[in-house]
């Protein structure tokens, strides 16, 4: 143990280390500074002020000017402030934090795929297309669903997808319907994206136990409601073993029921949303399937569909020819159109590919439950010492409140920003909304026992702080480049972007 | 804080101060410490219509949107232009920091709020104190 | 573990699970394998997907040259591994890079602000007319065919369920620009928001000015998409628009057969809270330091909910990385360099391949970039076979989108085509005449 000024302990997991400072790009900007150089032009030069006239660009847009090292310098200074997987562990709730294989970035950068147009004929395209075609079924197998799409770009774009697809088929009997009912405990991009649809959201309280009250879904279900958005399991970590029920009394009303499929990393290979009863649900390929989260993304957003929604999938689907080749079929009449441009974002599905050909069926089922049997130990070694809102078993995350806590006026935000000088990054702070003050935990399969014991020392060492010191907490963290910083005056002033000094 | 006697206040803590047929209207001090350091306030335009109990605009924190109740029915006469370069006004005074003032359509609507003492004894049984 | 949990095996964890939920064999998925095995499988796939071929494709998607620092540098475990910058003290290189990227982009498109970016220029468009209608309060669109043909697809997607009426704009058919007169008849004081993309469709550079003055007459806002980002390095950028959707994908992002890209947002100032997706922010923490962090949050999904201005959430934030290393390694001379040299491959081209006996250069008076259409007697498909036998990948033909044009090809000739592409090229078309004769 190390005794450290900002604290008794930490752990012996962090000691300081001068990281270097660096300004913005604009302010180390010298003019005649440059990082690139042209090949000469093998075809006459033109005069672009005579070629564009009035078109033309008289102002060069002010980039700054670096040499080469001057630019490696920069980035890599500005990687040493991030805390990243690569470095320790994520905690955070219902973002599945795993380990980002390295072997997705190698795959993923061979030329053939990498520098593939979007049109290039399809002659030149089989590589790829069986790419798609082999992760297309791997999903299907995966979720027990009939048919997929790869279009949307991340989690909410998938949800957007999913619910056009509920309203095509509900037109296609008629009626289009005008609600749909989301759990108080779903993530804010579910209200987000039935409002985007045109569906006015009907909110549905959570039960004693954190999961959905039948009684009361069944009173509120009528022929109005288009679909129930569910996440399964929930947002607390607790499988819906309702699940069965709650489909019938969806579908005895002509409902649909649509899964976020956010928390797969609890079920994959275990148990397949299309056995027991969901109709649509889409997939986040950047947290059950390792994709790299980059800072905050590019994610994908698949969505898989019983058969019946199959008509509607976003155009192009993928279909297969008589002599086994693949082309893409735009002439779909009942599809609710296109979701974006192209395909989707290749570039994640050779990743995701790459990760389910690493693991196989025995690796996928393997995962999963390390991933529960992780969660599960940090559960039981954090009972007591932080108040468990739920007795309901927790699957691949846990759920505690802050309540024990509270007393001494300590806040989940407060003992969030004080595990970071234990060396983590904070749990999910807040969410859901029907704990009060929660602190949400999904340490995934990729942590060792030895890492989930740090983790679990340093949650009851700061827990003892709260006790003894609160103030050490209420002001963490302590050991960072920056403290906390003044999001209030980023609000009401905001400074979105350099500028020149005058 | 004391709440002025002379306010009327809602249940969704916004308060108002008749003055002939002009009301002042604003948010109280529970409620500005609900939320937190302010750091917008989403206002309509002069001329526009307000009803009784439906929103005329909002206030944010860093994490939060609250929306803002109208007491009363009317039409937007005035409204607070410093708010917009210092919403931390209604931080620092919440009963003086007006938001809008409102050409009040029946001054009567006044005598269904809330005064004072009924407001503070509200505020108790909300926060349990 | 399980002693610890108190759990006999494994299966009781998963007891919570209903029997008849449980998958009880084996997922049906290919076998574990080895990192050799998973290399060999994809460099299969790549090489099914023949390289070696010179392309003049372009049509949103666009090959440039991606200096080596770009991989080097976000395949940093730091950059790559690293979650959403929600916790501001740790994340402090990813905020500082986005302020940096949100400054670039402002600077390039003559817009006030910018955002962290969306999924690409498609949804990055619709997003763009729907923050256009919050601003507005109005409910219309009209938009340009010379938008590209699959973005309007998406904003129809987006529009159904919004009753958003879209009303379409035709081109002068000698110009390939849109047509003035019908779009001033097709605004009204219901347009919340009208669309053109330019460089256009056609590779044309739209009269902004002009269109501008037409739609701001009505009170209707000017959004302008941009596909080929690099433009902006000798085209005149929109500064009469009120919002700009731009898809950085030419700066630096490989093409991957059509994503990952690079959405952004950028407006003027004025419109700022109703700009969907993240904003990082310029402050200060306790001790005076400058810092950066996700701002104005209260206009996202995790806050307004069914309010929100968007649903995004997860954004492309390590594409709009590589972007901003781009940016920095061509720097302010280097970008325009880099759009002189595209300029001058297209007009070499579009003048080898306009030349040959049965083609013509459509729109040839008006001002493009990098992008021409070519119209030819033959019909496409039979030359572009001609083309790949020489390992050419020819335009893209645009009957599928333009009826009209159902003898013209689009191509693009980017600073990767070289003279001796485009000369082939031009061989095989004159070819192509002589054995129709």
């Amino acid at each position: 143990m190390t005794t450290n000024a900002t604290g008794p302990h930490t752990l012996g997991k962090v000691r300081p280390h001068p990281t270097q400072n660096e300004a913005l790009l604009f302010e180390k900007s010298s003019p005649g500074k440059r990082a690139y150089m042209l090949p000469p032009l093998d075809v006459p030069a033109v005069d672009a002020a005579a070629l564009l006239g009035p078109a033309h660009r008289k102002t060069p847009g002010q980039l700054p000017e670096l040499s080469e090292i001057e630019i490696i310098r920069h980035f890599t200074r500005l990687s040493t402030w991030n805390y990243a997987i690569d470095l320790g562990m994520y905690p955070l709730g219902s973002c599945t934090m795993k380990y980002n294989p390295r072997v997705n970035e190698l795959v993923a950068r061979i030329e053939g795929l990498a520098e593939a147009h979007p049109y290039r004929p399809d002659s030149l395209a089989q590589g790829i297309l069986e790419v798609i075609d082999l992760l297309q079924c791997c999903l299907l197998e995966i979720t027990g669903m009939d048919a997929i799409t790869l279009q949307p770009a991340a989690g909410a774009h998938g949800e957007f997808t999913g619910i056009l697809l509920v309203r095509a088929w509900h037109e296609s009997q008629g009626n289009p319907r005008r609600k749909i009912i989301i759990p108080d405990s779903a993530h804010g991009t579910n209200p987000a994206t039935a409002a985007i649809c045109g569906y006015t959201v009907e909110n549905l309280k959570s039960n004693a136990e954190g999961g959905i009250d039948l009684e009361a879904l069944a009173a509120q279900v009528d022929y109005e409601t288009a679909a129930l958005m569910l996440t399964n399991p929930s947002t607390i970590g607790v499988f819906e073993s309702q699940i069965a029920r709650i489909a019938e009394i969806l579908h005895a009303k002509g409902a649909l029921l649509y899964m976020d499929g956010a928390n797969m990393n609890a079920l994959v290979g275990k148990a397949r949303p299309g056995d027991f009863g969901v109709d649509v649900m889409h997939l986040n390929l950047h947290k059950t399937f390792s994709t790299p989260h980059g800072g905050g993304g590019p994610g994908s957003g698949p969505v898989a569909c019983k058969a019946f929604l199959e008509p509607f999938l976003p155009i192009p689907v993928l279909v297969q020819n008589e002599n086994g080749t693949k082309h893409w079929k735009y002439d779909r009449p009942q599809s609710v159109g296109r979701v974006r441009a192209f395909y989707g974002n290749v570039g994640m599905f050779i990743r995701a590919l790459a990760y389910i050909l690493a693991n196989g069926p025995d690796g996928l089922r393997q995962t999963t439950e390390d991933a529960v049997l992780n969660a599960n130990y940090i559960r039981k070694k954090l009972d007591g010492v932080y108040e468990l809102p739920y007795k309901t078993a927790s699957m691949h995350e846990v759920v505690f409140s802050d309540k024990l806590q509270a007393a001494k006026g300590v806040k989940t935000g407060d003992i969030a920003k004080r595990l970071i000088d234990y060396g983590f990054h904070p749990y999910t702070v807040s969410f859901p909304m029907i704990v009060h003050g929660a602190l949400m935990i999904e340490p995934t399969e990729s942590e060792s026992l030895e890492e989930l014991d740090l983790f679990i020392s340093a949650m009851r060492s700061i827990a003892k702080e709260v006790e003894e010191t609160p103030e050490l907490v209420k002001t963490a963290p302590h050991s960072t480049r920056v403290s906390r910083l003044d999001e209030v005056q980023a609000a009401r002033k905001p400074i979105l972007r350099w500028r020149p000094v005058e | 804080m004391a709440y002025p006697a002379n306010y009327r206040y809602t249940r969704e803590h916004e308060w108002i101060e008749l003055s002939g047929s002009i009301g002042t209207i604003g948010i109280t001090d529970y409620a500005q410490n609900s939320l937190g350091d302010i750091v917008y306030v989403d206002v309509p335009k002069v001329g526009d219509p307000v009803t009784a109990n439906a929103t005329f605009g909002s206030v944010e924190s860093v994490k939060a949107v609250s929306d803002l109740f109208s007491p009363v029915t009317g039409t937007v006469t005035a409204v607070n232009e410093e708010l917009k370069s210092a919403p931390d006004k209604i931080n620092e005074d919440p009963h003086g920091a007006w938001i809008i003032k409102v050409e009040v359509a029946d001054p009567s609507q006044l005598d269904a709020l809330l005064d004072s003492a009924a407001y503070e004894a509200f505020v108790s049984e909300e926060t349990g104190s | 573990m399980l002693a610890e949990i108190g759990a006999a095996s494994i299966d009781d964890l998963f007891a919570v699970i209903p029997a008849g939920n449980r998958l009880d064999r084996d997922l049906a998925v290919p076998r574990a394998h080895a990192e050799s095995e998973i290399i060999d499988y994809f460099r299969s796939a790549g090489r099914k997907n023949a390289t070696g071929y010179a392309s003049f494709l372009g049509a949103g998607a666009y090959r440039h040259y991606r200096p080596v620092i770009i991989d080097s540098l976000v395949q940093r475990g730091e950059f790559l591994t690293s979650y959403t910058p929600y916790q501001a003290e740790i994340t402090q290189g990813t905020l500082q890079a986005i302020f940096e990227f949100q400054t670039m982009i402002a600077e390039l498109t003559g817009m006030d602000v910018a955002n962290a970016s969306m999924y690409d220029g498609s949804t990055g468009a619709a997003e763009a007319v729907r923050m256009a209608m919050r601003v507005t309060g109005r409910e219309k669109a009209v938009v340009a065919a010379t938008v590209h043909p699959e973005y309007r697809e998406v904003m129809a997607t987006y529009a159904r369920h919004q009753e958003l009426p879209s009303t379409l704009v035709g081109y002068d058919p000698k110009t390939g620009r849109v047509d003035l007169a019908a779009l001033e008849a097709a605004i009204t004081q219901e347009t919340a928001a009208v669309l053109v993309q330019s460089p256009n469709f056609f590779g044309v550079v739209e009269d902004i000015p002009a269109i501008a003055a037409i739609a701001h007459a009505k009170g209707a806002l000017l959004v302008v998409s941009i596909a080929e980002a690099v433009s902006l390095g000798v085209v005149r950028p929109p500064v009469e628009a009120d919002i700009v959707s731009l898809e950085a994908q030419s700066f630096g992002v490989a093409l991957s057969y059509g994503g990952p890209f690079c959405g952004v947002i950028a407006a003027k100032e004025q419109f700022l809270r109703q700009m969907p997706g993240r904003l990082v922010g310029q402050t200060v923490d306790g001790n005076g330091n400058r810092g950066f962090v996700l701002t104005l949050s209260t206009r996202e999904q995790h806050i307004r909910r069914e309010k929100a201005t968007s649903n995004i959430c997860t954004n492309q934030a390590l594409v709009a990385l590589m972007a901003t290393i781009f940016l920095s390694v061509y720097g302010k001379e280097g970008i325009r360099e880099l759009a002189e040299h595209n300029l001058a491959k297209a007009d070499y081209a579009a003048k080898a391949l306009g030349a040959q006996p049965g083609a013509r250069l459509l729109f040839a008076g008006s001002p493009r970039f990098n992008e021409f259409v070519l119209q030819s007697e033959e019909a496409p498909a039979a030359w572009s076979q001609r083309l790949l036998d020489k390992k050419i990948v020819g335009g893209i033909g645009l009957a599928r989108w333009y009826p009209e044009l159902d003898n013209s090809t689009l191509w693009c000739a980017t600073e990767m085509v070289t003279r001796e592409q485009i000369d082939t090229a031009a061989k095989v078309l004159a070819a192509a005449a002589v054995e129709a004769l």
